[in-house]
This record gives C-alpha cells, sequence and structure tokens, in this order.
C-alpha cells in the first residue's frame, strides 16, 4: 500500500496550524479596526436630503448663527432642526425660483415638513442634552465639527459611548465662554494661555462639574 | 513493546467500531430521533432569538427558570467524565481505562449543552462576547462582582481543559484507526486527525507529559467549577441559598448525576457495540459503588441544609424550608429525594450491582432526582424572598421544554457520531492496564 503521508506532511500540518493562529490574529485585528472605522461610525457620510442644504454656504458664507435654524439648542435635549417657515425668512426672497428649492416651496404650500436624513443621532436608549452642555459652554464645534465648512451635513464625531465618556471624565480643556458657543474656529484660544489655561478648570469649579458622576451609567442610560 | 495476541484483539474490537459500525440501523435510529431533537432545538433557539426570553415563563421573581436550572444540571453531568478519567488517571486507578473515553466525550458534549444556556437566556444572545474583557468602543469591562461573569470563565475554562483533555488522549487511538483503515479517505481523515502520530518512544514520553499535566489541570476545575455555581446563588441575597455547605454539596450532587449518566452510557454502549469482555460487570460494579457513596454524599447535603436552615433559626430560611416541604413547588423537593435516594438503595447489594438493566433504570432515576434536585434549589428559593411584594410563581412555557428537548439532541446528536466515527474506549490504556495487571477482571 503506498504512504498517504510524506515525510513533509508534519510540517505542512504545523505550518497549517499556525496559518490558522495568523488568520485568527488577522480577524481580531480587523474586527477591531471595522468597530473604529468611519465604515461603522459614520463620521464623515453624507445622507441624499431632500434639499442640498450647504452648511458652508448659510454658516460659513453668509454667517447665519447655529440657534437661527436649531433654535432649541440652549433651552432643550433637542436643538431641533429648522421650520419650512425658517427657510422662507430668506428664501420668499432670495433663490425664490430655484430648482433646487422646488421641495422647500412645495413643503410650504401642503404644509408637510422637509423630512431631513438624520446624520448626527444617538441610539434611542441614551439619554442627550443640549442645555447643558450648551449652558457650561461646550462649544458646537467639539461635538459636530467644522459645520461651516460641510456643503453636505455629516457626522464628524463617532458619537460612541467611549466618545462621550473621554469627555466626561475630564471635561475642563473642552469648556468655552458660553456666550461664544456657536463660533466655529477656536485656533486662537490657545494662544493665550494665560488666561486660557486655567479657564476651564476655573469654571468646572465654579459650576461644581464633578467628573466622577458624569460617568454614571444613568446619567445617559435612563 | 511487541504487540501481544491480547493486544491485538483489544485494539481490533475497538478499532472495528468506526470503521465497520456493529449496529448501523439502531444507530440510524438513534441518530434520527436525536436529530429530530436538534430540529426542535433550532426550532426553540430560533424563535427565542426572534421573540426574547419573554416567550419564556421566567419573569420577576423567578428570572433564573428553567433556562438557569438546567444549565446546572448539564454542568453537573458533565463533572463526571472529568472525575473519572483525570482523577483516576492520576491515583493510577487503572481500570477506569475501560470508560474514561466515552465519560469524557460525555463531559465535552454536556459542557457544551450548559453554556449554551446562559447565553440563550441573555436577552440577546447574539452579544454574548460582551462577557469577555476585551477593548471596545464603550469602554466597558465585565462586572466581575457579577455570576454571569463566573459563569464565563467557569464554563469556558472547563470547555477548553475538557477538549484539549479528550483529543489528547484520543489520539493514539486516532493513529491505530488510521493504521487499519481501508479507504483512502478514512486514512487522510483520521491521519490528520492523528496529528502525525507515529508512537515512536519520544511522542509517548511527550504524550504521557501532555495528559498528565492536562488532567493535573481539570482535576480542581471540577471543584472550582461546580462551587462557582453554588456560590453564584450565594451571591444573591435570596433564603435558602446562603448554606455554607453549598459548594460541597453542589459538587457532590454533580459527581452523582454524572456517574449516574456516565453509567447509563456504559450499560447501554456495552449492550450496543458488544463491548463486554471490555467494559465488564466489575466496571459497572464499581460504577454502582461510586453512585452509591456520591448518593450518600449528596443526601448528607440535604441533610446538612435542613440542619442548617434549623440550628441558624433565620426565620426566612425555615419559612423557606417549609415551602420546600409544603409549598407549590414541593413536589420537586419530594421528587429530588425520592427519585435521587429510594432506588439507589438497592445498590447496597451486590447482585443489584450486577444486572445492567436495574443499574440503568436506578441511574435513570437518579438523572431524574437530580433535574428535580436543581429545579427544586431554584424555584423553591425564588418564587418566596425577603419581600412579599416580590413573591410570585413560575410555569415554565412550552417554547422552554421544546428547548430542553433540543438541548438532548445538542448532548446526543454529537455523542452518536462520537459513538459511531471514534474509538469510544481507549484501547492503548485498556492494553496498558492489561499489561500491568494480567487480566481486566481483577483490574
Ligand atoms: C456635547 C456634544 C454636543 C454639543 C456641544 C452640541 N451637540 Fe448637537 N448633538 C449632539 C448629539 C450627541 C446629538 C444627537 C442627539 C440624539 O440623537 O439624541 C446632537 C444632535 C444635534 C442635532 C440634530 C437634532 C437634535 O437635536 O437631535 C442638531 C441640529 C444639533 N445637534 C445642533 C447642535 C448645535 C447647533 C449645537 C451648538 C449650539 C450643538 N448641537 C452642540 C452633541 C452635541
Ligand atoms: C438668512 C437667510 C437664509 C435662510 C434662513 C436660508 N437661506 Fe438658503 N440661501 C440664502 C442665500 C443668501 C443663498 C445664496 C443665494 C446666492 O448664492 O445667490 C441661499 C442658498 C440656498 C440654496 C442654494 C444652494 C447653495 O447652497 O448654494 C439652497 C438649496 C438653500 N439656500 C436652502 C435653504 C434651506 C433648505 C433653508 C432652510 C433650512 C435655507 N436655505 C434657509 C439665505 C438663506
Ligand atoms: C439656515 C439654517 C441652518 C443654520 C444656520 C444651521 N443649520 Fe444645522 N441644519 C440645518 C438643516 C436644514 C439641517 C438638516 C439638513 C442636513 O442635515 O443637512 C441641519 C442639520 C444639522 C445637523 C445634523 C443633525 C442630524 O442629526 O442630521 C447638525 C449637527 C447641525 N445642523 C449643526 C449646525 C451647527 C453647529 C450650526 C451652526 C454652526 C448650524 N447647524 C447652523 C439648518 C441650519
Ligand atoms: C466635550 C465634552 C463633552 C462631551 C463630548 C459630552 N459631554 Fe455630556 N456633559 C459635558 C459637560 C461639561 C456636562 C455638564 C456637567 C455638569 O454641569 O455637571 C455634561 C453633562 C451631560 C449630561 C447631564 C448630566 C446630569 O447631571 O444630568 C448628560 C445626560 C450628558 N452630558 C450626556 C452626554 C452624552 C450622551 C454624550 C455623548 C453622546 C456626551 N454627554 C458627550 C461634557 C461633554
Ligand atoms: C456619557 C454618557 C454615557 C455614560 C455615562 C454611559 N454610557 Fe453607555 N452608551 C452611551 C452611548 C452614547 C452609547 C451608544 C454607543 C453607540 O451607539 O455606539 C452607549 C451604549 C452602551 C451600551 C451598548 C448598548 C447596545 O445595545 O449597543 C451599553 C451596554 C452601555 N452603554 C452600558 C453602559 C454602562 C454599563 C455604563 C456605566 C458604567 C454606561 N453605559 C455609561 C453613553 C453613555
Amino acid at each position: 500500500m503506498a504512504q498517504i503521508f510524506t515525510a513533509s506532511a508534519d510540517t505542512r500540518l504545523r505550518a497549517a496550524a499556525l496559518l490558522g493562529v495568523v488568520a485568527l490574529v488577522m480577524a481580531l485585528v480587523v474586527l477591531g479596526g471595522y468597530a473604529d472605522s468611519s465604515y461603522a461610525t459614520l463620521v464623515g457620510w453624507v445622507e441624499h436630503q431632500p434639499v442640498p442644504f450647504s452648511h458652508q454656504h448659510h454658516v460659513g458664507e453668509l454667517g447665519i448663527d447655529c440657534r437661527y435654524c436649531h433654535a432649541a439648542a440652549e433651552t432643550g435635549a433637542h436643538a431641533g432642526l429648522p421650520s419650512t417657515f425658517t427657510c422662507m425668512t430668506c428664501h420668499s426672497q432670495v433663490w425664490t425660483g430655484a430648482p433646487m428649492l422646488a421641495p422647500v416651496r412645495a413643503s410650504l404650500a401642503s404644509g408637510k415638513p422637509l423630512e431631513w436624513q438624520r446624520v448626527a443621532r444617538l441610539p434611542d436608549y441614551v439619554y442627550f442634552d443640549h442645555s447643558i452642555h450648551l449652558s457650561r459652554g461646550v462649544p458646537c464645534v467639539t461635538c459636530h465639527g467644522r459645520v461651516d465648512r460641510m456643503p453636505l451635513m455629516s457626522r464628524a464625531q463617532p458619537f460612541q459611548m467611549q466618545w462621550c465618556l473621554d469627555c466626561h471624565r475630564n471635561p475642563a480643556p473642552h469648556l468655552r465662554p458660553p456666550a461664544e458657543i456657536t463660533r466655529m474656529d477656536w485656533s486662537n484660544w490657545d494662544e493665550e494661555p494665560g488666561i486660557h489655561a486655567v479657564y476651564g478648570e476655573l469654571m468646572t469649579k465654579v459650576y461644581g462639574i464633578e467628573p466622577a458622576k458624569l460617568t454614571q451609567c444613568n446619567i445617559c442610560h435612563r | 513493546m511487541s504487540e501481544t495476541a491480547s493486544d491485538t484483539r483489544i485494539t481490533a474490537e475497538i478499532t472495528r467500531i468506526p470503521l465497520h459500525h456493529p449496529h448501523m440501523r439502531n444507530w440510524w435510529l438513534l441518530f434520527g430521533l436525536s436529530l429530530l431533537l436538534l430540529g426542535c432545538f433550532f426550532v426553540a433557539a430560533g424563535a427565542l432569538f426572534l421573540n426574547g426570553v419573554g416567550m419564556w415563563g421566567n419573569n420577576i421573581p423567578v428570572n433564573w427558570g428553567l433556562a438557569i436550572s438546567h444549565y446546572v444540571w448539564f454542568l453537573g453531568i458533565g463533572h463526571a467524565g472529568t472525575l473519572i478519567s483525570a482523577l483516576l488517571l492520576i491515583t493510577n486507578a487503572h481500570w477506569r481505562n475501560s470508560l474514561n473515553r466515552f465519560a469524557e466525550a460525555m463531559t465535552l458534549f454536556a459542557v457544551v449543552c450548559a453554556g449554551l444556556y446562559p447565553i440563550l437566556h441573555l436577552g440577546r444572545p447574539w452579544l454574548f462576547y460582551w462577557m469577555a474583557p476585551y477593548p471596545n468602543t464603550m469602554t466597558l469591562y465585565p462586572q466581575f462582582k457579577s455570576p454571569l461573569s463566573w459563569d464565563f470563565f467557569a464554563v469556558l475554562t472547563y470547555l477548553t481543559v475538557s477538549l484539549l483533555f479528550w483529543y489528547i488522549g484520543i489520539v493514539p487511538d486516532l493513529a491505530s484507526v488510521r493504521d487499519r483503515a481501508k479507504t483512502r479517505r478514512a486514512q487522510v481523515l483520521y491521519g490528520l486527525a492523528a496529528l502525525g502520530w507515529r508512537g515512536s518512544g519520544r511522542h509517548w514520553a511527550r504524550w504521557q507529559q501532555a495528559y498528565r499535566l492536562t488532567a493535573a489541570i481539570a482535576v480542581p476545575l471540577v471543584v472550582s467549577v461546580h462551587s462557582e455555581i453554588s456560590l453564584l446563588f450565594a451571591a444573591g441575597p435570596i433564603p435558602g441559598w446562603t448554606s455554607t455547605v453549598f459548594p460541597a454539596y453542589f459538587v457532590m450532587g454533580a459527581a452523582f448525576s454524572g456517574f449516574a449518566v456516565v453509567l447509563m452510557i456504559a450499560v447501554t454502549l456495552r449492550h450496543a457495540l458488544s463491548l463486554r469482555d471490555i467494559v465488564t460487570e466489575r466496571h459497572l460494579d464499581l460504577l454502582a459503588r461510586f453512585l452509591l457513596a456520591t448518593g450518600l454524599m449528596t443526601a448528607y447535603g440535604y441533610v446538612y441544609e435542613v440542619f442548617d436552615a434549623l440550628y441558624g433559626g433565620e426565620k426566612q430560611d425555615l419559612a423557606t424550608l417549609h415551602d420546600r416541604f409544603t409549598g407549590l413547588y414541593a413536589y420537586s423537593y419530594w421528587g429530588a429525594v425520592i427519585f435521587n435516594f429510594v432506588p439507589l438503595q438497592l445498590l447496597w447489594f451486590r447482585g443489584i450491582r450486577a444486572r445492567p438493566a436495574v443499574l440503568f433504570l436506578i441511574a435513570t432515576s437518579v438523572v431524574v432526582g437530580m433535574w428535580y434536585e436543581r429545579y427544586m434549589l431554584l424555584m423553591t428559593a425564588l418564587y418566596r424572598d425577603y419581600l412579599v411584594s416580590s413573591w410570585g410563581e413560575y410555569h415554565a412555557s412550552l417554547w422552554e421544554w421544546l428547548l430542553f428537548a433540543g438541548m438532548i439532541g445538542v448532548f446526543l446528536a454529537p455523542f452518536l457520531l462520537f459513538v459511531r466515527f471514534l474509538p469510544v474506549i481507549s484501547a492503548f490504556e485498556v492494553k496498558e492496564a492489561l499489561r500491568e495487571t494480567g487480566d481486566l477482571r481483577h483490574a
């Protein structure tokens, strides 16, 4: 009877076992990479919107304040999206006939609101509140990125629990004067370390922010 | 070592089974049945995945229900395999060699069944990997104070060690089957599984080391894993779960139920595969004695529990004791006592111990009794705890019973495949025992 296994069979079996282990490690690495990839977190991905509304244009170029359209940001849990009337405060005057704005006019005529596709959204089991963050002076840009440079809205931060916690553990460096929360460009903030280096620490004391409490599960999962 | 005539006979007798199974018709019949049960498992688990645990009967206060009582039951059964194989290996009790292989296989499949239960019992079973400590985007670590974490580590460790132990043990026999296989496919498959075993002196030396080392790891696991199970009860502030006898009581109960299952399997295989020369009456006798001994130790646990409640005098413990004797689930208490200990007494007689059919019935009774015990421990304690406002009843839903039937399939189907395709008895160890003692019957 002929030999089934040649002399090198052992080596090949070992090589196969080694390959198996390598494949397993690779699979773990890939999975880990996936969890943090923008594919999973949706960072930078745009949605197909009924009207290609450009924050870059309206905020960056026209300089409209966020709160003009997201009026409830400072007072409520949800910042809210603007009604059709809000658009029409201007678009009944400018670009009145633009085909791009046809859905806005149709919405005004029918009374049916525009259906925006959400990009910055948490699962419904997470409790989030804008007003507390804004009244403590966490600016929009920290969480939503350079909105004034977004032709189409996309998510700027991963919105994972890890991300929330990273700030809640040490919010001080993120605090800014609440009067300026809609400011987008803070690059000159650090240029005055004398005044600004202690601002966060100081305000943490003033507001009585306790990071130990901010990381308790029932803050965000109620 | 040169092969003697009896050596060749034993190897031939054992290795013939995977190659030419003696009772294919019966095997197919049983396998068909177990596939049917396996089907039940997929139906019950699938329905559970779609609808959630709401379709089961468990709810506050009896959250654990059948799932966890079956978990304890299956895991307990598994322990006997390790005890027989590893403990008796280390203590050089050679008579184990006719029993250890299938006892280990039983352990393996019982642990798989046991491990599935807590997972299915999770609200979202597909997220079971959250029990493992791994870096994640929630920056969460498992709660090490939680029994669920303990279960995870206990079952995983036990599964790994059992698998290793069983596999290391079977390698030399796989090589024997490979050498006797006639078809090329069988040769290649068994050859791969045998990992290039040639039986050289070095192979045997390494093998001895590995086998004894895993055995030494496995033995303490029996005690620690089932103690963990008992402490998982004790971690809850529930009357009736706090007795200090619990760890010992659970481990003994585990061994007891496990020996019963090993006995059932031994009797069945001996009959079905015509292994009367290898699994002798002496083996059955020894198993029966073990069953009797562990049974009596378990009985001691029962007595001690009652004593503990009476001696402690806690009002709530006494109330629970009372509920056990006369409450809603009293049938499970008396069921446990009667099925566990009454037929068991027959084992005092040598004549009974020599009759496989009777042994099979007694073992079955023990398995049922231990099922009742696990059920009783959960129900009688949980349904009435300290707060009257949280009293409630539990009635298992049909889905839970279907899942149980299915779980039997999860156990039986791979076990039957094992019986069909792998050497069910450790041929080389039997030979070894034979050489050292002259005769199996008086080993
Ligand atoms: C601390 C981080 C943070 C800050 C600061 C912040 N947001 Fe948000 N924002 C979020 C999160 C998280 C969501 C998703 C909330 C959800 O889905 O429940 C969100 C959602 C939104 C939405 C979608 C509608 C809604 O309210 O759910 C708008 C619009 C919005 N933010 C605007 C703003 C504006 C404007 C500012 C500044 C004035 C701001 N946000 C500041 C985190 C932040
Ligand atoms: C404060 C005034 C104002 C408001 C409010 C406003 N827009 Fe505009 N919008 C403008 C101006 C000005 C232009 C640019 C006209 C031009 O380029 O000639 C413009 C341009 C646009 C365009 C053309 C494409 C582009 O981005 O260049 C779209 C689409 C548009 N706006 C949508 C909206 C929608 C939807 C709303 C409501 C959420 C809205 N706008 C609210 C002032 C406004
Ligand atoms: C002219 C009105 C207008 C102004 C000003 C405006 N937004 Fe918006 N914003 C919208 C509209 C309309 C949407 C929904 C369409 C979209 O997602 O692009 C939106 C969407 C968003 C979203 C995404 C919400 C989600 O979950 O989909 C964020 C975040 C946001 N805006 C932040 C800001 C910030 C920060 C500012 C100020 C820097 C700002 N917006 C200024 C009109 C405005
Ligand atoms: C950049 C910093 C920062 C980020 C990011 C952030 N937070 Fe906060 N959060 C704060 C600060 C500062 C407070 C105010 C704490 C105080 O005043 O006690 C706060 C408060 C809160 C509160 C109210 C706490 C209370 O006492 O009731 C909730 C809820 C909350 N955050 C949820 C979230 C969630 C959910 C996320 C992630 C989606 C998040 N936060 C991300 C800084 C942050
Ligand atoms: C600062 C806010 C915050 C705090 C505090 C927090 N979480 Fe979360 N948690 C989140 C956010 C946001 C998500 C959603 C993450 C995502 O969608 O990837 C989340 C998701 C989760 C999830 C995943 C749920 C699912 O079904 O995917 C679990 C589990 C969880 N949190 C547990 C906890 C526990 C336990 C604690 C306390 C130790 C805690 N969280 C504290 C914000 C928080």
